[in-house]
């Protein structure tokens, strides 16, 4: 498998140097192994901190900067970051406010920043932890680890960042927070297996002419696997998942997710079948985002995400931002 | 050669010593049992932890039993990352700080120790026995120690007792359905394939029952 690395453990590194390069408005600290933006902290804002496994770029440095994260901690590729990391980024952004750790549902992400808030709270910073899971695939939560985070990792950092730019105090964010998780649902499907540098061969074996349904973002294994069905079929197949749980609610924000290895061409032809099933089902949609926002390294394939959104949210949504990938509105 | 087994700072160190290079050596295979019900890289991740728990016991000598394991389990939950970084490391905090700050430990502390250490991993991660995690080879470990204590057994007597349930208990992890970790996911697929987390837990404890061989350090007829 041919990448483009030096040395495999040096890819998060080697990456973190050029995007610190790529963007000087943020601070890469490359021995605590953080990134924070420049303006940080701000006396009296709530600060957002993120963090996980490397490989799903942007997320989560893809998103410091004003009106979302103030920091993120990015661990080894598919690996949850130290505490120690998350302690550091924590102690970089706290105004004074409190600090709103968001993490994605994963059993190391989940240890990992719970030991890290008992050292913030240690050293006095007040610290909130929302847990993102919405993934559907994984149904028998009883029995797994939970529901996987995923896309809506996304709407969560961009909508409670913009309200922790507002101003909004620490239980607020928190809150909204939360409730943006529990109106959004997403369901994957892979075409292909990824590629991790430290391995250098697939890290599941998906033969040609097959897809998975249900994917996890680390190439966890899905629902089922079925034989290769045209873009119209996918979406169908994928929405009637989300759907299948979503709560009801106002019009919705859709986040049509490459896996890292999908042209942005293919994600727009599903994004147009996306809006004739929601058309069809008589789910308005309020807002639209295609794109890779959160990969699986060189997966090819896609994840659909649905939040259902009221005029607050949306508010929130359209709000300003200015980050290495999501930016609009100043 | 009549040895005792003396549990001091020596002895563990000597554990740590054991385990870096049992860590190293077997991390291939801790990384391909981790492959097809994981993510693959446990063995490059204990290897991480361990050598950098080397480094820090190197840079600042500890005192006692007790702050060896400490500084090896803060050292641990500050280089590995994942799960296995806070379980293994949160484990080996507890176990220390179970056994204060004596200079040498009785066989029956170091049972305590190893029980506050399993306690540590399944309260953190909330595993029962079965769940095919490190508590499968850890949880019958523990109880073989104190078992075999309470039998007449002398410490090394014990600890090759642990070594050896969880050894054993690392196997029996081959038929079960994971519930928790990121192997859960698989559900049925997760049938058929020993845990890498109990594996890595009896390559541990086996290290534990080297340490105790005669002639090692921390032994009175070895060098000190």
């Amino acid at each position: 498998m041919k990448k483009l690395v030096n040395a495999p453990d040096r890819v998060v590194p080697d990456a973190l140097r050029g995007l610190a390069v790529a963007h000087p408005e943020l601070a890469v600290d490359l021995e605590a192994r953080i990134v924070v933006r420049r303006d940080a902290p701000r006396a009296g804002k709530v600060g957002l901190v993120s963090g996980g496994g490397s490989g799903h770029e942007p997320l989560h440095t893809g998103f410091v900067g004003f009106g979302m994260l103030d920091a993120a901690c990015p661990g080894e590729v598919f690996t949850s970051p130290v505490p120690d990391q998350m302690a550091s980024a924590t102690r970089a952004v706290d105004g004074g406010a409190g600090v709103l750790h968001i993490v994605k549902n994963y059993t190391g992400d989940v240890l990992n920043f719970r030991l890290a808030a008992e050292l913030c709270e240690d050293a006095g910073v007040e610290v909130r932890q929302v847990v993102v899971d919405d993934d559907v695939a994984v149904t028998d939560s009883l029995y797994t680890a939970g529901r996987r985070g995923t896309g809506a990792t996304l709407f969560v950092e961009k909508l409670a960042g913009a309200l922790a730019e507002s101003g909004a105090p620490l239980d607020q964010v928190a809150a909204t927070a939360r409730r943006v998780n529990e109106s959004s649902r997403s369901f994957g499907v892979a075409l292909t297996a990824c590629t991790t540098p430290a391995k250098g061969s697939p890290t599941f074996d998906l033969p040609d002419g097959q897809l998975e349904l249900g994917i996890g973002i680390h190439g966890e294994p899905g629902r089922e696997r079925r034989a290769m069905m045209p873009a119209a079929e996918l979406a169908e197949v994928c929405l009637d998942a989300v759907l299948a749980d979503l709560p009801p609610g106002g019009p919705v924000l859709v986040l049509v997710n490459g896996t890292g290895g999908t042209p942005l061409q293919e994600l727009y032809v599903v994004c147009a079948e996306v809006d004739r099933i929601l058309r069809r089902r008589g789910v308005p949609i309020a807002r639209c985002l295609v794109g890779d926002y959160v990969t699986s390294l060189d997966m090819a394939g896609c994840s659909l995400t649905l939040c259902r959104t009221d005029d607050v949210l949306l508010r929130l949504w359209d709000a300003p931002v200015q980050t290495p990938a999501l930016r609009w509105g100043r | 050669m009549p040895t005792v087994t003396v549990l001091d700072t020596a002895f563990f160190r000597h554990w740590l010593e054991l385990a870096v290079d049992a860590v190293h050596r077997e991390s291939p295979r801790l990384t391909e049992l981790d492959s097809p019900i994981g993510d693959a890289d446990h063995g490059a991740n204990l290897d991480r932890g361990f050598t950098a728990a080397a480094l820090a016991v190197r840079t600042e000598p500890p005192g006692t039993p007790g702050e060896l394991l400490v500084t090896v389990g803060r050292t641990l939950v500050s280089s590995v990352g994942g799960a296995s970084g806070p379980l293994y490391g949160t484990a080996l905090r507890r176990a220390g700080k179970a056994l204060g700050d004596a200079p040498e430990v009785t066989p029956p502390e170091l049972g305590e120790a190893l029980a506050a250490a399993v306690n540590a991993v399944r309260e953190l991660g909330g595993a029962e026995p079965g769940d095919k995690t490190m508590v499968d080879a850890l949880l019958p470990a523990s109880q073989a120690y104190t078992g075999a204590l309470t039998d007449g057994g002398s410490a090394r007597e014990a600890l090759a007792a642990a070594a050896e349930a969880a050894l054993a208990g690392a196997e029996a992890t081959v038929p079960l359905l994971a519930r928790k970790g990121r192997a859960s996911y698989l559900g049925e697929r997760s049938i058929g394939h020993q845990d890498p987390g109990a594996t890595s837990s009896a390559l541990l404890l086996a290290c534990l029952r080297d340490a105790s061989a005669p002639g090692a350090p921390g032994t009175e007829a070895g060098p000190r």
